[in-house]
């Protein structure tokens, strides 16, 4: 058994879960970390599992994939070392009228102020964009960060906020 | 016409007559967390200890603003909070512990990301009524109460309340999307 990174995205229509699932369960690959959402009429699959080699599983995915409709791919990775994430959670909005290179922007001031994306979703509904990003940062950085993203919002003529994104342990 | 509101009657932990031990708190998937709690008589000598311990893990447990008996493995409507100091804190009870409580009245619903001493590595996103009233018994005593409870104290009420029913925050999350790898503080 092997950690196997596994990408499906098509055009969405009922079943692909199941599908997806149904022929992984077959092979005895084990899912364990994914994330699966409807991009703009499109379904795609980003997932983790533990399974048998990443050309089994990609000959067992080919039946689905046959007719075009859906893009599959399987590469064998490295497990990860472990441990918890560090670093104090932030979530990033960013909203404003379309234009190129918002997330470029923004990540990239994130990622020179040390901080790490750890979970981003954009939508474009009209002339709308929305980019909602969660964020690693490390101690004592999220007012320099803020500052930069609002000099960043202000050249893209989009808004910005920075929250803690703060949890309570119950 | 609106039922009258007591505070918890003077209670305090000194009315369990006991220091109570720290019990060890268990995790999920446990199954102790998944099922519902019993009723229990709050006057028995067995619910009075469990109110003790759960308290005294409270205590020791760092962070820790609330405890509810199947999260030490017990299948009883017993549980404890104290938001004492806490910064969202509005109402404060001080430290107690309650038997069979309900919801009798929740309103002005907000969302908020919480954590649990049971699911250690995730936080969610979860509504919850800003504004409580509750009802229950006092261990020890048996005095039945009813109060109200605002702010961050009654999120901490309704998060054990749905211990004692066998719930965890996963079971009320907002969405697929609003669940975290709760994070180490540097």
């Amino acid at each position: 058994m092997q950690e196997l990174a596994i990408t499906v995205i098509g055009r969405d229509r009922p079943g692909i879960v199941a599908d997806v699932a149904g022929v992984l369960a077959g092979l005895g690959a084990n899912l364990t970390d994914s994330t699966m959402t409807r991009l703009r009429g499109h379904f795609a699959m980003t997932l983790v599992c533990n399974g048998p080699e990443a050309g089994a599983v990609e000959a067992a995915l080919a039946p689905l994939t046959a007719d075009g409709q859906l893009l599959a791919t399987v590469r064998a990775v490295e497990p990860d070392a472990g441990g918890a994430p560090q670093g104090e959670p932030y979530l990033v909005s960013v909203h404003g009228a379309d234009r190129l290179g918002i997330v470029a922007a923004v990540t990239r001031v994130v990622e020179e102020e040390g901080g790490n994306v750890t979970d981003l979703t954009t939508r474009l509904t009209g002339p709308l964009y929305l980019l909602i990003a969660e964020v690693d940062l490390p101690p004592d950085t999220a007012e320099r960060l803020a500052d930069r993203l609002h000099a960043v919002a202000k050249e893209l003529d989009v808004e910005v906020t920075l929250r803690h994104a703060e949890s309570d342990l119950l | 016409m609106t039922a009258p509101i007591d505070d918890l009657a003077g209670w305090t932990p000194d009315a369990l007559g006991e220091p109570g031990t720290p019990r060890t708190v268990v995790t999920a998937p446990d199954p102790a967390l998944s099922r519902p709690g019993t009723e229990v008589d709050p006057c028995d000598p067995e619910t009075v200890r469990l109110a003790a311990d759960l308290i005294a893990t409270m205590r020791v447990s760092p962070g820790c603003v609330g405890l509810a008996a199947p999260q030490v493995g017990v299948s009883a409507q017993v549980f404890c909070v104290n938001v004492v100091g806490h910064p969202k804190a509005v109402t404060v009870h001080g430290t107690f512990a309650l038997c069979n409580a309900t919801v009798v009245e929740a309103s002005r619903w907000r969302p908020g990301r919480e954590g649990c001493m049971s699911v250690p590595d995730l936080t969610g996103d979860v509504k919850r009524a800003s504004r409580l009233v509750v009802e229950a018994q006092m261990p020890g005593t048996g005095v039945t109460v009813k109060f109200a409870a605002d702010g961050f104290e009654a999120r901490a009420l309704q998060h054990e309340i749905d211990h004692c029913s066998g719930l965890l925050f996963l079971d009320r999350v907002a969405g697929a999307h609003a669940v975290y790898q709760r994070k180490v503080y540097l």
